[in-house]
C-alpha cells in the first residue's frame, strides 16, 4: 500500500475529510522551503502538493502563474524541488507529496532518471496537468518506479472517458470543480456535488476536488461530498512576500487552521 | 533518406508525426478538442464545406496567388532562377487569411459565436478579426505586450476591424505568452468560443487542420510549376516560425522526393549567441503548447525567451510535422540572421519592387543563398508568405529613421 492509499484509508477510517494545500516550490523563500512544508502539515495539511515551477503554465491563474514566475528567477528547477523533498522526508515520513506540474520539465530531466531520483527523494505521485491518459505512455518508467499518477476529470469529461478515468484512478482522482484556470471562483456545488457522486460510485480511488475553493466556507460546502479538498492560489497569494520561517509558518497557521477545523467540524 | 515515407498518412488518429504532436492539454480541454476534430474531419470531406472554402478563398482572399519569376534578383545573384509564390498578394497580405477563412467556417458550421486567436506579428490577428468581422462573430485577440509595442499598425487594424485586442503582461510577453493566455480563456469559455490557432502547432487537431487549410499554397505552386515551366523547382525555401507557410508550401511537394525542401528559421544575433528563434536548428524535443516538438529551453525544462527582429518567427516551439520531417531527413532547417534577413529585404525591395514581411525576408535570404550555389537553369520556389508594409516602422527604426 502507497503512502497516499494509506493515508486515504486513514482519513476514511476517523471519517475526516483530507486538506491538500498545494504551495509552489521556491515560493515565497527557497531558502524556507522545507520549513513550510513542515508548516502546512502542522497547520493540519493530510497531503502536500508541491507545483514544480514552469515557464509556460497554462492551466494555471495569474497567482499561480506569478508564483511559478518568482520561482523560476531565484533558480528552482526539479533538482531543487527534489531536494526539498528529501530534506522534508528526514523529518516526516508519513505525510505523502505529490509533485504537480507540466510535462516538459520532467520530459528534459529524463522519464528514467527523474522516476529514479524522485521516489529516492521520497515523492509518491506526480500530477502532470498536460499528460492526458492519452498520452501517459510516456510516464511508464515512473509507474514502474512506483509513483502514482494523479488523474484530473473534469466538468467537460465526457462520461464514456469519465469511465476510463475512473477505471485507470490511482492513489486519488482529482476533480477539476469548473472549466477555468486555477484561481477563478465560480463555484456551483450542487454541480459539483453530482459529479463527484457519480465518479465516487464508479472509481476505487477517492476524490479529491480542487479549483474555486478559497477558504473555510467553501471547503466545508465541499466537504459534505468530496475526500478531500485542494486549496492552491488562495493558499499561494496569502503566502506570497513572507521572507522568513516565522512569518511563512504564521500566515499558513493562519490561512489553514479554519479550514481544518471547518472540515473536522463537517 | 533511407526509406519511402507516405507523408499524406500522418497525422496518425491520435495526431502524431512519428514522435511529435499529440494531444498535451489539461483534461478540461480533452472534450472540446475531441468535439473539434470529429467536426473538423466530418467537413474535411463535405462537399458543400469545401465549396463554401473554395468560393470564400477565390473571392474574397483572391486566390489564386501567382508564382512570380523574380528576374532582376535572380541575374543579380547570378545563379538559379528564383521564383516567389505570391501569398503577400492575399486579402490581408500574408497567407495566414487561408487558415482562418477555413477555420471560421468550421467555427461557423460548429454555431459557435465567439472567436479568440493570439497573435505574434499580428497578421494572424488581422486575418482573424478580418474573417470574424465577416461572419458577424465575436473576436478577442490576444497579443504579448512586447509585440503590441512594435506592431502597432497591425493592432490598429484589428480595432477597426472591431476586435478586441487583449495585452498579454506574462511571461516574456510575446506570442508564447499570448497562447497561452488564449488557451486559458479557451478552457474557460470552451462552451460558446472557437480558438482560431495560428500556426501548425497546438495539440491536435490544429496542426492538421492550419496545414490542410494552407496547403491550398502547395498544391497551387505545384499545378502552376508544372503548367508554366513544365517541371517541378529543384528546391523550395521558407521560412519557418511555428511553420504554418511553410508547411503550407511543402506538403504538396513532400512525396516527390527529387524536390529538396529548406526551411529558413530566424538566427536573430546568431545561433551561437543564444538570441534567436531556431527551435528545429539549435532546440530540443520537448512539450510545448500541447504538442511534442522541438523547443528552445533550459536544462530544466523552462522555456527561453526568443529573438528575432521579426514578431512572427519569435516562438520558442514550430509546428511537429516539421519536426517530424526534420527527423526523418524529409527537410533541412537552417538559421537566418536578422542582418541577413534585413539585407535580403533590401535587395528585394530594390530589385523587384516587393516589400517583403520581415518573417518572408529569412526566406528571400536563404532563396538567395541556395540560387547563388546551383546552376542558371535550377529553380528555386520560395513562398513570399507576407508583405511588409506592417514592418516599416521597425525597419525605420533599426535604420535611425524617423518616419
Amino acid at each position: 500500500m502507497s503512502r497516499i492509499d494509506r493515508r486515504f484509508a486513514a482519513l476514511k477510517a476517523t471519517h475526516r475529510t483530507g486538506l491538500i494545500p498545494f504551495v509552489t516550490a521556491g515560493d515565497p523563500s527557497p531558502q524556507h522551503m522545507v520549513a513550510l512544508m513542515h508548516a502546512l502539515v502542522d497547520a493540519g495539511a493530510d497531503l502536500i502538493e508541491l507545483g514544480v515551477p514552469f515557464s509556460d503554465p497554462m492551466a494555471d491563474g495569474p497567482v499561480i502563474q506569478h508564483a511559478s514566475e518568482r520561482a523560476i528567477a531565484k533558480g528552482v528547477g526539479l533538482n531543487e524541488v527534489l531536494g526539498w523533498v528529501a530534506a522534508f522526508r528526514q523529518r516526516d515520513t508519513d505525510t505523502p507529496i505529490v509533485l504537480m506540474g507540466y510535462l516538459n520539465p520532467v520530459e528534459i530531466h529524463g522519464y528514467a532518471r527523474f522516476a529514479l531520483e524522485a521516489v529516492q527523494a521520497g515523492v509518491d505521485g506526480v500530477l502532470l496537468v498536460d499528460c492526458p491518459l492519452e498520452e501517459a505512455a510516456v510516464l511508464k518508467p515512473l509507474r514502474d518506479a512506483g509513483l502514482q499518477q494523479i488523474l484530473l476529470a473534469a466538468p467537460t469529461t465526457a462520461p464514456a472517458r469519465m469511465a476510463q478515468l475512473c477505471g485507470s484512478a490511482e492513489g486519488f482522482l482529482y476533480y477539476v470543480s469548473f472549466a477555468g484556470i486555477t484561481g477563478a471562483a465560480h463555484l456551483s456545488t450542487g454541480d459539483i456535488a453530482v459529479r463527484v457522486a457519480d465518479i465516487r460510485a464508479r472509481a476505487s480511488a477517492p476524490v479529491a476536488v480542487g479549483f474555486g475553493i478559497r477558504d473555510a466556507t467553501s471547503a466545508k460546502a465541499i466537504a459534505g461530498f468530496a475526500d478531500a479538498v485542494v486549496i492552491g492560489s488562495a493558499l499561494v497569494e496569502r503566502l506570497a512576500g513572507a521572507m522568513d520561517a516565522e512569518e511563512i509558518t504564521a500566515r499558513t497557521r493562519t490561512f489553514l487552521a479554519p479550514i481544518r477545523a471547518a472540515l473536522d467540524a463537517h | 533518406m533511407s526509406k519511402i515515407v507516405d507523408f499524406n498518412a500522418y497525422p496518425d488518429a491520435q495526431g502524431r508525426f512519428g514522435n511529435y504532436g499529440g494531444s498535451y492539454v489539461a483534461e478540461t480541454l480533452m472534450a472540446p478538442l475531441a468535439e473539434l476534430t470529429e467536426a473538423y474531419l466530418r467537413l474535411r470531406d463535405d462537399p458543400g464545406f469545401i465549396a463554401e472554402l473554395d468560393r470564400d478563398l477565390k473571392h474574397y482572399v483572391g486566390r489564386p496567388s501567382p508564382i512570380y519569376h523574380a528576374e532582376r534578383l535572380s541575374r543579380h545573384v547570378g545563379g538559379a532562377r528564383i521564383l516567389f509564390k505570391r501569398e503577400d498578394l492575399n486579402h490581408t497580405g500574408a497567407h495566414k487569411i487561408n487558415n482562418t477563412v477555413g477555420q471560421a467556417l468550421v467555427a461557423k458550421r460548429m454555431g459557435k459565436p465567439r472567436i479568440i486567436a493570439e497573435t505574434g506579428a499580428g497578421q494572424h490577428g488581422v486575418a482573424s478579426a478580418t474573417v470574424a468581422a465577416r461572419l458577424g462573430l465575436k473576436c478577442v485577440v490576444y497579443m504579448g505586450a512586447v509585440d503590441i509595442e512594435r506592431q502597432k499598425i497591425n493592432v490598429y487594424r484589428m480595432k477597426l476591424l472591431g476586435a478586441e485586442v487583449v495585452p498579454v503582461t506574462s511571461g516574456s510577453k510575446t506570442l508564447k505568452d499570448a497562447l497561452n493566455e488564449a488557451m486559458r480563456d479557451w478552457v474557460t469559455n470552451v462552451a460558446d468560443t472557437f480558438y482560431i490557432i495560428g500556426t501548425v502547432a497546438g495539440p491536435h487537431p490544429y496542426p492538421l487542420m492550419v496545414r490542410d487549410f494552407n496547403a491550398i499554397v502547395g498544391r497551387e505552386a505545384r499545378a502552376q510549376m508544372l503548367e508554366e515551366y513544365g517541371r517541378l523547382p529543384d528546391v523550395l525555401t521558407a521560412c519557418v516560425g511555428g511553420g504554418s507557410n511553410a508547411i503550407g508550401l511543402f506538403h504538396a511537394f513532400l512525396n516527390d522526393a527529387d524536390v529538396r525542401i529548406v526551411g529558413a528559421e530566424a538566427a536573430g544575433l546568431g545561433l551561437a549567441t543564444g538570441h534567436h528563434a531556431a527551435s528545429l536548428a539549435a532546440g530540443r524535443p520537448g512539450v510545448l503548447h500541447g504538442n511534442r516538438t522541438y523547443v528552445l529551453c533550459d536544462d530544466n525544462g523552462q522555456i527561453t525567451e526568443t529573438h528575432s527582429i521579426s514578431a512572427g518567427l519569435d516562438y520558442p516551439g514550430v509546428g511537429p510535422e516539421h519536426a517530424f520531417l526534420k527527423d526523418v531527413g524529409r527537410a533541412e532547417y537552417v538559421g537566418i540572421t536578422d542582418d541577413e534577413a534585413m539585407e535580403a529585404f533590401h535587395l528585394l525591395a530594390r530589385q523587384e519592387g516587393i516589400l517583403a514581411a520581415l518573417e518572408s525576408s529569412h526566406a528571400v535570404a536563404q532563396a538567395i543563398k541556395l540560387a547563388r550555389e546551383m546552376p542558371k537553369d535550377g529553380i528555386v520556389l520560395c513562398n513570399l508568405s507576407g508583405r511588409g508594409d506592417k514592418d516599416v516602422h521597425t525597419i525605420a527604426a533599426r535604420e535611425g529613421v524617423q518616419v
